[in-house]
């Protein structure tokens, strides 16, 4: 699984996506919500004429959300069954080499921050926690954390 | 050469599905060549497909049936049932192999030489005694399809061209708006419309190409119906009807399932077993009819059996025996109020479960589903005669005439087909009723229950007093009033689905875009409304409320005009062929009746009251239903405009359609059918006859005919008549002198020029018409 990984950051805190499952990065300028979505669904936008699904990183990690919404939000284009998804992260700008596989997360992250990764992995800007992004759509499992 | 095997898979599984009704065609008439060939020319096609490649087991099946049928075309055998059967099972066979092909997995089951066994000659004339065979045709079936040109493309290139194409429709609108903030003249208007124009044309054939012909999917309905007629020991026949209609791929999927789950049961609980069927009279074999139609935006597939009709006194004692219904709610209920029973959730009428019907998936979810992409599902069942279901789904998912309402500040869009009214509580005109926290607001007499969009959404400070009101029709007729605060627009809306994780909430069918690229979710409005607590009404549309159907009302475009009395009036303007000005001279109003001279034609003129004093110059609008023609009287025309709310309707003016606002002014909307009915029939010249004098020809080949259509009877020399035609050479005329036993005369003159003392130039059509009306209105008055 030697490849190319999207280094984000989310509440201060920097993690990984493998960019071979990122389509593009770009800045989400407004998002139509959608009533009676799950918590970590922000609402929709538009990629040109195909409609994306805003996930909240930070909802679906647990994170409180931010006290001021910024005006512009970096978002992270991943495909996922079919479906285009932005996940809003705080910042999405380097893209790095692995240096080493994924190996197990070891040490407990956190609430939250464990039920979305899949593992460590060592790269050019160092151990990263390596997000699932599949778990990211589905959201933070309120029964689990319970 | 994974392409080549791509493209056998694809080519071989159209073939199979292609063959299917080819295969019991020629079950029912062995004797039919055309059919043999080609169900031989596939099963040739196969084997020889299959030299390219390694798949020997399916070269020994299409071999073996190639040889039996070959043999078949020499007349070395006959077809018979047993023949047909292998046939049959082979080609199934094939198509599951075709399967495995396509997933990469080797053949599953083996028993390849049992098949090819069967195929045999001996084997073949063991059992001629075939059980009772399933007759079938199809309509469409008698001509074998043609072949046409296509190619094959993988849908989602259609896809991708088709994103592409609202790419640039979102690009254009974006340019639009552009070149209209830049104000007036950029240079760029006239080629910037041409590209609209050819972009719409784009756009118009790209979503043709989602479409598909319905008798791919009607074609497989013989083959089932065959297998579960036999398998069931009944005996069906079934008619196609596919109506040409063609409609979204997606669609077709969609249809697919409700569909097949209807003939099943039709087959299964619908029609009788042969022996009861003799004993009620009928013919043995049952009939089942599928058909479909295009009816504007919509595609009606109608299904249709010649069976026992659904019990309803079984439904009803299951409804109560599941505790659905009371023993006295079902006495009350009508027998349309019983047939609705079948789509309650958890009730199926067949005694046994059998293995084709029945299990688990009942009528409800059927219908849930069709609602679910915007259909209906009706029924209608008479005892012994039969049962009939008809769905109506729309051509097309993917784009949706829409309309735009705002909820919370928020734009959503809803599939326009729904709508049946859109009310506004705010000239005080609606009444309202609140029953515990439910709101109901009457509705051509109903009370129909409010449900509010704010608040289904959970928007806080949501209006408490809503006054917009989107009236819903749903499916069976169940209607309800949604809550809305703004409504924008009517739009046509591309569709897109939407992930899961929005989809959940099972509020929305999916989103679009508006035209700067903002999403818009678009409601489910039947959840919302069923979820809101409206009820699933057991009644059938009564006639009154059939009378209503949901179909969108188009914008009626009318002509503004001031008639000659001063009144303003509106005429829609589809009638509207010409407006011209003419002199108040070419007007001839013997009595209630008018007429007119408008160029060669004589017209009936209405909009002029009798004793009306009429100006020197009025404006005429020549009027056509399509056949006949006849002219409006007016004062002056003030200009087009779109008639989009009601009409107040006026009892004691039958001869209009009512009175609208058109930007506040009030005007008289001229009942069109009313107009052509009084007036269109009227003949101008009723009552007069006219004798032509002279022998030369001219006159009686000429002249007779056009005056005969203008109206005036033809009377032959010497007879007496009210206007005589002579010609300026008539011997012995003088200038004014008129014919024996005649009242009036026009003289004509082969001379060209302006009407004078010799009389009118023979060829001036219109002077001649105009005299005609003169001497009609001197010899009235």
């Amino acid at each position: 699984m030697i490849g190319m990984m999207l280094v984000v950051e989310i509440d201060g805190c920097r993690a990984a996506i493998p960019a071979l499952e990122v389509n593009s990065v770009i800045d989400l300028a407004s998002i139509t919500p959608v009533p009676r979505a799950a918590p970590h669904v922000a609402g929709l936008a538009a990629l040109r004429s195909r409609p994306l699904t805003v996930i909240d990183c930070r909802a679906s990690l647990g994170i409180a959300p931010h006290e001021a919404a910024p005006a512009v939000c970096r978002a992270v284009v991943v495909e996922h069954e079919g479906h285009l998804y932005a996940l809003m992260v705080d910042a999405a700008n380097d893209i790095v080499s692995l240096l080493a596989e994924a190996e197990p997360l070891g040490a407990d992250p956190g609430p939250g921050w464990r039920d979305m990764a899949v593992g460590r992995v060592e790269t050019e800007a160092g151990a990263l926690i390596l997000l699932d992004v599949a778990s990211l759509i589905e959201g933070h499992d309120l029964g689990a954390a319970a | 050469m994974d392409d080549l095997l791509t493209e056998f898979v694809a080519e071989t599984r159209e073939m199979l599905g292609a063959l299917s009704s080819e295969v019991v065609a020629w079950e029912a008439d062995p004797a039919d060549r055309a059919r043999l060939d080609t169900i031989f020319r596939f099963v040739h096609t196969v084997k020889g497909n299959c030299g390219f490649f390694d798949f020997p087991r399916l070269e020994a099946l299409s071999h073996a049936a190639e040889d039996a049928l070959a043999d078949v075309r020499a007349g070395r055998r006959s077809a018979n049932r047993r023949l047909v059967d292998a046939v049959l099972a082979v080609l199934d066979r094939i198509g599951a192999m075709i399967e495995d092909i396509e997933r990469g997995q080797d053949h599953s089951e083996g028993g390849d030489e049992a098949l090819i066994a069967a195929l045999a000659v001996g084997a073949a004339e063991i059992e001629t005694v075939a059980p009772a065979p399933v007759e079938a045709a199809t309509i469409n079936a008698a001509a074998p399809t043609a072949e046409q040109r296509t190619i094959r493309l993988p849908v989602e290139l259609i896809d991708q061209v088709m994103s592409g194409v609202s790419e640039m429709v979102l690009a254009r609108n974006d340019l639009s708006r552009r070149m209209q903030s830049m104000g007036g003249d950029t240079g760029l208007e006239a080629p910037f419309s041409r590209l609209s124009a050819l972009l719409s044309e784009v756009r118009d054939a790209i979503t043709r190409t989602r479409m598909r012909r319905i008798d791919g999917l009607f074609a497989t309905f013989p083959r089932l119906v065959r297998d579960l007629s036999a398998e069931l020991g009944k005996q069906v026949f079934i008619e196609l009807e596919n109506g040409e209609v063609e409609l979204d791929r997606e669609m077709i999927e969609l249809i697919r399932d409700p569909l097949l789950h209807i003939i099943r049961n039709a087959v299964d609980h619908g029609i009788e077993r042969p022996a009861d069927r003799r004993a009620a009279g009928k013919r043995e074999a049952g009939m089942l009819t599928v058909s479909a139609r295009q009816s504007g935006n919509t595609i009606h597939i109608g299904i249709m059996d010649d069976g026992r009709g659904i019990d309803v006194d079984r439904l009803s004692a299951k409804a109560v025996a599941a505790g659905l219904r009371s023993a006295e709610q079902i006495a009350s209920m009508s027998r349309e109020q019983k047939i609705e029973l079948i789509f309650e959730p958890g009730l199926t009428t067949a005694e046994a479960v059998t293995a084709i019907s029945g299990r688990g998936v009942g009528m409800d979810v059927v219908r849930a589903n069709i609602e679910k992409f915007g259909g209906t599902l009706e029924i209608e069942s008479s005892p012994g005669e039969g049962t009939r279901f008809l769905i109506r789904v729309p051509l097309t998912l993917s784009i949706l005439p829409s309309i735009t309402v705002e909820a919370g500040g928020q734009t959503f869009a809803l599939p326009r087909s729904y709508v049946e009214e859109i009310v506004s509580a705010a000239g005080g005109a609606l009444e309202f009723a609140q029953v515990g926290e439910r709101r109901f607001v009457s509705f051509r007499g109903r009370r129909i229950a409010c449900v509010s969009l704010s608040e289904t959404f959970g928007f806080v400070g949501a209006v408490e007093e809503p006054s917009l009101f989107v009236i819903l029709r749903l499916g069976w007729g169940d209607l309800y009033a949604l809550a809305v605060d703004r409504i924008f627009d009517h739009q046509e809306l591309v569709i897109k689905p939407l992930s899961p994780g929005i989809m959940q909430s099972g509020l929305f069918v999916g989103c679009t875009q508006l035209d700067d690229g903002t999403p818009v979710l678009v409601l489910d409005v039947a959840a919302i409304g069923y979820g809101a607590g409206v009820p699933r009404e057991l009644h059938r549309p009564d006639t009154a409320t059939m009378t209503v159907p949901a179909v969108e009302r188009e914008e009626l475009r009318v002509v503004l005009l001031r008639g000659v009395d001063g009144e303003r009036r509106a005429i829609a303007m589809k009638a509207v062929e010409q407006v011209e000005r003419v002199a108040a001279t070419a007007v001839r109003r013997p009595g209630a009746d008018a007429q007119v001279v408008l160029g060669e034609d004589i017209l009936p003129l209405a909009g002029i009251a009798a004793g009306t004093p009429l100006p020197d110059r009025i404006t005429v609008l020549r009027l056509c239903d399509g056949d006949s023609r006849i002219a409006y009287a007016a004062l002056e025309i003030l200009e087009i405009a779109a008639l989009s709310g009601g009409l107040a309707r006026v009892e004691s003016r039958p001869d209009l359609a009512g009175i609208a606002l058109i930007e506040g002014e009030a005007f008289e909307v001229i009942d069109c059918h009313a107009l052509f009915a009084r007036h269109a029939y009227l003949v101008t010249g009723v009552g007069l006859s006219c004798r032509l004098e002279g022998d030369d020809g001219w006159m009686q080949n000429f002249l007779g005919p056009i005056i005969e259509a203008a109206g005036y009877r033809i009377v032959s020399g010497g007879q007496p008549a009210d206007i005589a035609f002579i010609t300026s050479e008539h011997p012995g005329a003088q200038p004014t002198a008129v014919p024996e036993n005649t009242r009036r005369a026009i003289r004509l003159t082969d001379h060209p020029g302006p009407a004078g003392q010799d009389g009118i130039y023979r060829y001036d059509r219109a002077a001649l018409m105009a005299a005609l009306l003169r001497a009609g209105e001197e010899l009235a008055a």
